[in-house]
């Protein structure tokens, strides 16, 4: 499972189709280790199809995916279980289990990879709860919480089993200013705390600035773009500025 | 080869009935590999077990009382009242017992089931247990099934129970049927086999019910307006399976278990 390869995950040609349309059209990318890398689209721009590939959760019609050398795109649902033991998810409504209160959402993962402890699950559901900054909410049910909460209890689901890598689908979406920035925050300090590898799929302009050491963007199903913060914004590239810029000439 | 896949309607029914199968055949062999969380077994034997039992208790009497009520009125013109409670026993071991119970099962516990895997699919909840490496047919179908294989069973030998205590009541007490001979006549004309019938037939609804329910569950689509078809497509599914199938399994327990008189 070790690679030599500066890279933990490698994409190549990467296709697929959702009924007769084409969401990726041959995708390469390389995300680096310990990186956060922010990839850019339009809404429906196929960058969550992108991202579920990622950790098994679609299998793609032709290409490669690679994690830590391993080609996981034709494993089956059983063989990507300890690939998806490294890697974590925050969906982009949380997908916090209803039937299960923060605390239980977030020993979870614990209990699934058979720790029995409880004094070891308390300790570490209490550090995840910090590192969001959620104390005091763990008898709360996910229906009772608000959007940044819910993504936050997410998050340490997410970052309590320790992965390697951790993909955001939308995390700032539909939230204001101020837990956007909260949010944004937390991924930057779960870089630097814990070293994670992070793939951040969103269309937020501040939240890229805040958290992106590399970034691309995907466009009619490619890659139109790929490289660091500082050369998207001194692109000149049409596109690249105009999605800067949130600039449409759909209607004018 | 072309013929039956000519047919779009045909071609639906195969391949929903080869998914359901798979979803059984990976099911059973994830209980053959012991992937059993047994606290959730545990809790689903509450939710459909102890839960259905109101239920099944009032559907098993009101069907005993008024199955005897009915038989007693044909009869009785015959002279022949003292048979009901053998008409009666064997009716309920064999038939309605097991059927009425599997209808009512499929419509509580089946639709909870698609209605409650069905919304954790729209909200990526089931995308969330895969991501976190847990197999959701182990963690959601597996616990379902071993509780529904326990229950049913149990759950028809209840509704038998209660319908036969319901129809002793009214034979006896309402339309003034000699107890001794209704108890004797019954005990003589039902046997064990009568019972294993019903236990068996429990069995098969179970299977009919728990698949069907999650497999609607599981392929649910186009949020709040899918859950509730997948629910309804459950209730109906496994209760239009539950009538189809009973008839092929009683004329294969039939022979199994032929009806006759104790020797």
């Amino acid at each position: 499972m070790s690679s030599s390869s500066p890279n933990l995950i490698e994409v190549r040609d990467l296709r697929q189709t959702i009924g007769t349309q084409e969401i990726l059209r041959g995708v390469n990318l390389d995300i680096p280790r310990g990186e956060t890398v922010v990839l850019l689209g339009q809404s429906g721009g196929g960058k969550s199809v992108f991202l579920r590939h990622l950790i098994g959760l679609m299998s793609p019609l032709s290409g490669s995916i690679r994690i830590e050398g391993e080609e996981i795109s034709r494993l089956s649902e059983r063989e990507l279980e300890p690939v998806r033991r490294k890697i974590g998810m925050l969906f982009q409504d949380g997908a916090l289990f209803d039937s299960m209160n923060v605390y239980e959402n977030i020993a979870f993962p614990l209990r699934e990879r058979g720790e029995r402890n409880g004094k070891v699950i308390r300790e570490k559901v209490a550090n995840a709860l910090e590192l969001v900054a959620l104390q005091g909410q763990e008898k709360k049910m996910p229906v009772n919480l608000s959007g940044g909460m819910r993504k936050r209890a997410s998050l340490a689901r997410v970052i309590i089993s320790e992965p390697s890598c951790i993909l955001y689908d939308e995390p700032t979406a539909g939230l204001d200013p101020i837990v956007s920035d909260t949010i944004n925050r937390l991924i930057s300090r779960l870089k630097s705390q814990l070293c994670v590898t992070s793939i951040v799929v969103t269309h937020d302009m501040i939240s890229t600035d805040h958290i992106a050491d590399h970034v691309a963007l995907l466009r009619d199903g490619r890659i139109h773009f790929s490289g660091t913060l500082e050369q998207l914004h001194t692109s000149e590239d049409p596109v690249i500025t105009d999605f800067i810029q949130g600039r449409s000439h759909e209607i004018d | 080869m072309k013929f039956p896949y000519s047919f779009p309607v045909t071609r639906a029914f195969c391949t929903y009935l080869g998914q359901t199968a798979l979803l059984a055949g990976e099911t059973f062999t994830s209980i053959v590999a012991g992937r059993i969380r047994w606290r959730l077994v545990f809790d689903q034997i509450n939710e459909i077990g102890f839960g259905s039992q109101a239920v099944v208790i009032i559907t098993g009497v009101f069907t005993g009382a008024v199955f005897t009520a009915q038989i007693f009125f044909q009869f009785s013109a015959l002279n022949m009242s003292t048979a009901v409670g053998p008409v009666v026993s064997i009716a309920l071991c064999r038939e309605l017992g097991p059927v009425l119970t599997g209808l009512m099962v499929a419509g509580r516990v089946g639709a909870a089931m698609s209605a409650e895997i069905g919304t954790m699919k729209v909200t990526q909840q089931i995308d969330a247990l895969r991501a976190l490496a847990v197999n959701p047919i182990d963690y959601l179908v597996v616990p379902r099934a071993v509780a529904m294989l326990v229950s049913m069973p149990l759950l028809v030998a209840e509704c038998v129970f209660f319908a036969l205590i319901a129809s002793y009541f009214v034979a006896t007490r309402i339309l003034n049927v000699n107890s001794v001979f209704f108890l004797h006549h019954m005990w003589s004309y039902t046997h064990g086999k009568d019972m294993v019938m019903a236990l068996s037939k429990g069995f098969v609804f179970a299977i009919i019910v728990v698949f069907i329910g999650c497999q609607q569950g599981l392929t649910t689509k186009n949020g709040a307006v899918g859950v509730g078809r997948s629910t309804t497509d459950a209730v109906v599914i496994s209760s239009l399976s539950i009538l189809m199938i009973n008839f092929f399994l009683t004329m294969a327990l039939n022979i199994i278990f032929p009806a006759g008189v104790r020797s």
